[in-house]
């Protein structure tokens, strides 16, 4: 063949990296060394002697850590592989891990916080020292309060459901601080509310309620006039919810709420369609939670760390983990001094990294940016919802007909129905267009799921190559099953099988259990 | 303005594409995909924020300026631990962390994102071959929430509410602890005798309504707990478990806590191949032995080795996906979230450049820095050290004698540029020494100490600075 | 290790339904449906779950009986079939049973059936209790809990059991409706059998939230949690359902699967009582002062909570249980499962059936509940769900 080269086939001929890469134990070569360690200088080891062999009895570590032995560059390597075996938010159109909000992450920011000037920073170092992050950290507590038209602001926890977390743990210290902890026992939420505030409250010793949507698919207001009373310490909600769907009502459930004394949660983990449109405080939620991994922009890191930004109003404000920062003049410090303070809820002040990149996600956008953040999220995913429903087999429970905010979970069960194909199924197919795609929480509310969100971040023509993917998919579904069912077939590696890691007999957690269950 | 607003980040505010995607769902504006949302909720106004700086280079002369107003520890000769740790990081780990495929991923499955699942399962068995334990799991927040978990497995797996306390606790990390557990969980505190547990009173407080004995080892004071045998045999005696906190820096030379008959070993990991971060890069292990019982009580993630269609192929998974509670009690259950996964690389990867003979090293280095610190530092007149324990990397020591406070060495170190250690009592200062403290930097602060000492002699040193303990 | 999969079919399930027979049970109505030009739709349906499953599994033998009641069909997709029962020029219940019976004697780990609840039930009666089933719907009216959602979703299910998948097992309700009932107006159907079906739990994904835990932990936590807000000193009529079951085997007390128990300070007090039994029990309370209470959970697909298997609690009964007479416990699972329908409740007491209605806390957990709608249906008789 000579040029002109062929025109690409519509979809993309995707395979990822298959490096085949051991584990790396299997790589050890004894007497490598990938690192050497400072050692103790002539007039230590005269001043203190053998302090190995000085150890008292049965202190001493009698074999050496079986870990690998392996030259720098070996290790480098092996790692580098495993990296590319792996597909980033950089590298596909990530609009399948619904409720994530997998958004760009711009890398402007990687270079700003890769200076020694914050990784070398010790958290209890003299506070004229660290003013640049003091500033920057309070600065960006600021941004959250306005966005959320709450007072006060803490960015203490790594992640979303910590943040949930720190929500109910200040709820609770504000009943027991008015004597009500022990009548206040029930908290209430949503079937699509994230499951992290059923399991939150649960774990700060509540009974959880939950409720279901009601005919229109919103949530039941109704329901939550049956429930709410005397007991009731919060409503812990999602809006819009897991569905996409912003329940309307919301004013009149916090209302609700605040007239038996409970207080109102709002999980903003959906937050990025509407941002700059409406706000918590606006609607009288005493407490709220961003996730800074989501909503603004920083990395997700295969699973964290993440951020939190808890905000609440000002009769809240005194039960926010501490230390806060204050400001005086040009000065910025850390306040401990606050006795209603749930306490510490992470080791200092928040995932440093963190916070630097939200807050350049905000200085490079303002307010003008961050509204448009929202209204394109919202654009994208009413595009996008508009071709996934023209796929045979695909719907969108609930509220039918209705726009929705910045995500939607769909359902494949009439595919399904029709061909004994899963939504699991199609979504393991689909990664070998080099896709993601996740279902939903569990239980299953909506049959057959899948949930995608689709940002502000990808265009419309990655949109539709999204769409264009599943389309075939559920073509294969119903014509080439086979296909479908055997997937993936252009991954590192191929179908897994699942029954070894059920069996407490037979599932290795580790090399050494490996090792010792099958080899010894 | 008179240019439509367009952005970087945001594709679809091209004006041509936006009102193409428009006109393909049928809207005239974004404001229909608000209908949702009442009038009254509606902020009428822009957000008050500052001006941003959408020009990249403005922005980064911005956070740069604001950044650059940090002296870091590479400034100044630091002494500080408490929790975060000034250990070296190898330029082979943060290579791996910042690639963009695992920066940016999330939460794909073990087929395209096979890479993560195996530098995790990775991260779980170097972590269990230095703590020779077969369980470790996928990093959760912190070394605070490790043990708050470890002790709620505890008290679901016997059904009691009893924790003996035996350890001085990090006041940070027993304050967190505290709160998550208070629902489910007594806490009862015995003091400590010359720095470590007192075993006797321990183990009289032990009863069949324990859940755990909690060590931490090291200790706040940086004491390692050396009779974890006797105590892992006063909670069994009682169908207790034991329950150690524990910084993984030190096992390279040191016994680890399984091999004492410890049932759970948890803490932080910051030390393995993490910055310090302004205290913003912790992340907690949780470990415990082959046991269903414990595994099923273990709220975090696990991945573990599986076949595939294809014989050779290493596979992954998600082990007790659907985690069948043995409990003896429902409440006080957790959740598994966004944590700090890559966290586990880092350290997966730290301790692969490490192997072995560098873990040895490095447990002999900080033991014999310590040592050293202690004796330069204790051999200053009216400078006393608080116990006579073994010390890993952190020690306390007493002005009282010399009648200098901490915060008064501190406050004058600091103005020579060192930040001497953390004030702990009005007259305790928590010194920590790692790798990075050569013997020139330990003579150095102790001659400085010297000197504030010295001066205490022939002057008045009620210093006037009462700086607040900042944490 | 070598499974094998059975089949059997009731070649006249379904014939009744587009008719308006209510049902396809007896020669008088089969005849009646024939009369009226309907063919039975249960090869086809048979067709498409084994069409799902020999694209798994091509060539796979199928342990079946002959012809229309299951070897036409395994044939047709392209299976080989081991007949190992033949039945006569008719088919009919009996047919069904022996078939049902044969198949699994002959080494069937997992038994399919094409029909609707009236097979099931003939399935449910001669196989052995812990033989898996699993109904692919073709029936006029499924009231039983044992069907897939779809043929093609069966034939899904049962690729994945041949391919060794080991899926668990959990007890669902087989329901015995009487159609000559439903045709005369009336809906009283009994829970007939406990059978354990195989499920599928999302095994792939989800792992972005709390640990899920598996339905049979799910049924632990609620039953443990119905226990947890029982009172020592009060009466608990314990209804028929496989979590109530659940509720025995933790309070000590061996409750019958099918039939009403009594209890009360975790210990029996009455078995597999009558409605009859039920009242005389409940004077003998009233005149001790003693508080009662019924504990019910969901039965069969159609999500009824009384007036389906049950009917011991009547609406006699259920009046003498003071104004809030029922204690509500399932999984959060058998919620979702109904799809936003609300539960049902059908005393055959229009008054009663209204005062249930509205929101009823479920118990889902020692520390979880929902609160979940309930209305009383018209009492109109059968609700075809093909």
């Amino acid at each position: 063949m000579s040029l002109p080269i062929a025109p690409k086939p519509a979809l993309r001929r995707f395979h990822q990296a298959r490096w085949d890469e051991p584990v790396i134990f299997e790589l050890t070569t004894p007497g490598e060394r990938g690192v050497l360690v400072s050692r103790p200088e002539p007039g230590v080891r005269e001043a203190v002697g053998d302090v190995v062999a000085d150890l008292p009895a049965g202190m001493r570590r009698e074999k050496p850590a079986a870990l690998p032995e392996m030259g720098q560059m070996r290790v480098l390597r092996h790692y580098l592989r495993l990296s590319q075996e792996n597909l980033g938010a950089d590298f596909n159109i990530d609009v399948g891990q619904g409720t994530c909000t997998m958004k760009y992450a711009p890398k402007v920011n990687e270079t700003l916080i890769s200076t020694p000037k914050l990784t070398e920073l010790h958290p209890l170092q003299d506070q004229g020292d660290v003013q640049g992050i003091l500033e920057i950290m309070w600065s960006l507590e600021r941004a959250v309060a306005e966005i959320s038209g709450m007072h006060s602001v803490s960015l203490h926890t790594s992640g979303g459901s910590t943040a949930i977390w720190t929500n109910i743990a200040m709820i609770r210290a504000y009943h027991e601080a008015n004597g009500e902890g022990e009548q206040r026992d029930e908290v209430i939420t949503t079937i699509f509310s994230h499951p992290s505030n059923a399991a939150t409250a649960k774990a700060a010793g509540y009974k959880v309620i939950t409720l279901y949507p009601d005919a229109d698919g919103y949530p039941d207001a109704e329901a939550l006039r049956a429930v709410i009373g005397p007991r009731t310490a919060a409503i812990m909600i999602t809006n819009p919810e897991d569905t996409g769907i912003f329940n309307p009502r919301v004013k009149e459930w916090v209302d609700l709420a605040h007239s038996v004394g409970a207080l109102a949660s709002y999980d903003q983990a959906n937050a990025n369609g509407i941002l700059g449109i409406t706000r918590a405080r606006d609607a009288g939620f005493d407490v709220c939670h961003f996730n800074l991994h989501k909503t603004f922009g920083t990395p997700h890191g295969c699973g964290g760390p993440g951020s939190g930004a808890n905000a609440v109003s000002e009769a809240l404000a005194p039960f926010l983990p501490g230390p806060v920062i204050v400001r005086d003049g040009d000065r910025f410090a850390l306040d401990s001094d606050r006795p209603q303070s749930i306490g510490k809820v992470a080791p200092f002040y928040g995932v440093a990294p963190n916070l630097v990149r939200a807050y350049a996600w905000i200085m490079a956008l303002g307010a003008e940016g961050i509204k448009a953040v929202a209204e394109t999220a919202v654009l994208n995913n009413n595009y996008l919802m508009k071709k996934i429903l023209e796929i045979p087999g695909a719907s969108a429970p609930y509220a039918t007909g209705r726009r929705r905010i910045e995500q939607v979970r769909y359902s494949w069960q009439e595919l399904f129905e029709e061909t004994g194909i899963s939504s699991e199924e199609i979504g393991i197919r689909a990664s070998d267009f080099g896709m993601h795609y996740w279902t939903s929480h569990h239980p299953y509310v909506v049959p057959q799921p899948f949930t995608l969100e689709p940002t502000e971040s990808y265009s419309m023509a990655e949109l539709d190559e999204y769409a264009a993917v599943l389309a075939e998919v559920a073509r294969e579904a119903r014509e080439t099953p086979e296909v479908v069912r055997t997937a993936p077939h252009n991954q590192t590696v191929h179908h897994t099988h699942h029954d070894d890691l059920d069996d407490p007999e037979r599932w290795a957690i580790t090399w050494r259990a490996y090792q010792r269950k099958y080899f010894s | 303005m008179t240019q439509p607003f367009v952005h970087p980040y945001l594709p679809n505010t091209a004006p041509d594409v936006k009102a193409a995607m428009l006109a393909a769902v049928g809207a005239a504006s974004t404001d229909e995909f608000y209908a949702d949302i009442p009038e009254g909720l509606r902020l009428d106004r822009p957000l008050d924020l500052p001006a941003p700086f959408v020009a990249e280079q403005d922005l980064v002369r911005h956070v740069d300026g604001l950044l650059g107003r940090n002296v870091s520890t590479r400034e100044r000769l630091s002494f500080l631990g408490a929790g975060t740790y000034n250990h070296y990081v190898p330029a082979v780990v943060d290579e791996v962390i910042n690639r963009s495929e695992f920066l940016t991923a999330y939460a794909g499955e073990p087929y395209e994102d096979h890479g993560r699942f195996q530098a995790l399962f990775q991260y779980q068995s170097l972590m269990a071959e230095l703590l020779n334990m077969d369980v470790v799991n996928v990093p959760t927040y912190d070394g605070f929430q490790a043990t708050a978990t470890s002790l709620s497995m505890a008290g679901r797996m016997s059904g009691r509410r009893g924790v003996i306390v035996a350890s001085d606790v990090l006041p940070d990390k027993f304050s967190r602890v505290h709160d998550f557990v208070r629902t489910n969980l007594d806490l009862t505190v015995v003091p400590t005798v010359n720095g470590t547990a007192d075993v006797a009173a321990v183990a009289a407080l032990a009863t069949e309504q324990t859940a755990a004995i909690w060590v931490e080892t090291p200790s706040y004071s940086g004491a390692v707990e050396t009779a974890i045998r006797q105590l892992a045999d006063a909670a069994h005696a009682v169908g207790a478990v034991l329950v150690v906190g524990t910084d993984p820096v030190g096992y390279g030379v040191l016994t680890p806590p399984a091999d004492q008959g410890a049932d759970i070993v948890c803490g932080d990991i910051q030390s393995l191949g993490l910055h310090q971060w302004f205290g913003g890069a912790h992340a907690g292990f949780i470990a415990v032995h082959d046991d269903p019982r414990f595994v099923m009580e273990m709220p975090s993630r696990l991945f573990g080795l599986a076949t595939t269609d294809v014989p050779g192929e290493v596979g992954f998974g998600d082990v007790a996906y659907d985690r069948t509670s043995f409990a003896h009690r429902e409440d006080g259950k957790e959740w598994v979230g966004t944590a700090a996964a890559l966290w586990g690389i880092a350290a997966g990867v730290y301790l692969a450049l490490m192997g072995p003979q560098g873990m040895a090293d490095l447990g002999e280095t900080l033991l014999a820095r310590t040592r050293y610190a202690q004796l330069q530092l204790s051999a200053i007149p009216g400078v006393a050290l608080t116990d006579t324990a073994l010390h890993l990397r952190e020690f306390v020591v007493d002005f009282s004698a010399a009648s200098v406070t901490a915060h008064a060495v501190v406050d004058t170190l600091r103005a020579q540029g060192i930040e001497p250690g953390v004030a702990v009592g009005e007259y305790e200062l928590l010194v920590a020494v790692t790798e990075m403290t050569g013997q020139g930097d330990i003579d150095r602060l102790a001659d400085a100490v010297a000197s504030v000492v010295a001066a205490s002699d022939t002057a008045d040193t009620s210093t006037s600075n009462t700086e607040e303990k900042s944490a | 290790m070598t499974r094998t999969i059975g089949l059997v079919v009731n070649p006249v399930a379904g014939v009744g339904g587009p008719a308006g027979l209510k049902g396809s049970d007896g020669d008088a109505v089969q005849t009646a449906a024939r009369e009226r030009g309907m063919t039975p739709r249960a090869e086809g349906r048979a067709r498409s779950a084994l069409g799902v499953l020999a694209a798994a599994h091509p060539g796979a033998e199928i342990i079946t009986a002959a012809g229309g009641m299951g070897a036409d069909a395994v044939r047709a997709a392209g299976l080989r079939a081991r007949v190992v029962y033949t039945a006569g020029e008719r088919s009919t219940g009996a047919d069904s049973a022996s078939a049902a019976a044969a198949i699994a004697a002959a080494g069937a780990d997992l038994l399919l059936f094409v029909g609707g609840d009236g097979t099931a039930r003939d399935v449910a009666s001669a196989v052995p209790s812990e033989q898996p089933v699993l109904g692919v719907p073709a029936g006029v009216k499924m009231y039983s809990g044992c069907f897939a959602v779809s043929p093609s979703a069966a034939g899904a299910l049962a690729a994945r059991w041949l391919a060794g998948d080991e899926l668990p097992l959990e007890p669902r309700e087989v329901l015995d409706v009487d159609e000559e009932q439903i045709r005369a107006g009336r809906v009283d159907p009994h829970l007939f059998a406990l059978v354990p079906v195989p499920f599928v739990v999302g095994r792939t994904q989800s792992r972005k939230s709390a640990t899920p835990v598996s339905e049979a932990a799910a049924v632990r936590s609620a039953a443990a949690g119905a226990i947890a807000a029982m009172h020592d000193d009060t009466l608990y009529l314990l209804g028929p359902g496989g979590t109530t079951m659940e509720i025995g085997r933790q309070l000590g007390v061996s409750k019958t699967p099918l039939g009403v128990d009594a209890i009360r300070g975790g210990a029996l007090v009455l078995a597999d009582a009558s409605e009859a039994q039920l009242l005389a029990l409940l004077d003998t309370a009233a005149d001790a002062g003693t508080p009662a209470k019924a504990v019910v959970t969901v039965i069969g697909g159609q999500g009824f909570l009384l007036g389906r298997g049950n009917q011991q609690l009547s609406a006699a009964v259920l009046r003498r249980l003071g104004p809030d007479p029922l204690l509500v416990v399932a999984t959060e699972q058998k919620l979702t499962d109904l799809g936003g329908r609300p539960l049902l409740v059908d005393t055959g007491d229009p008054d009663l059936d209204q005062r249930l209605a509205g929101y009823i806390r479920v118990t889902t957990g020692v520390t979880t509940a929902s609160a979940y709608p309930v209305t009383a249906p018209e009492h109109e008789g059968a609700h075809s769900c093909v």
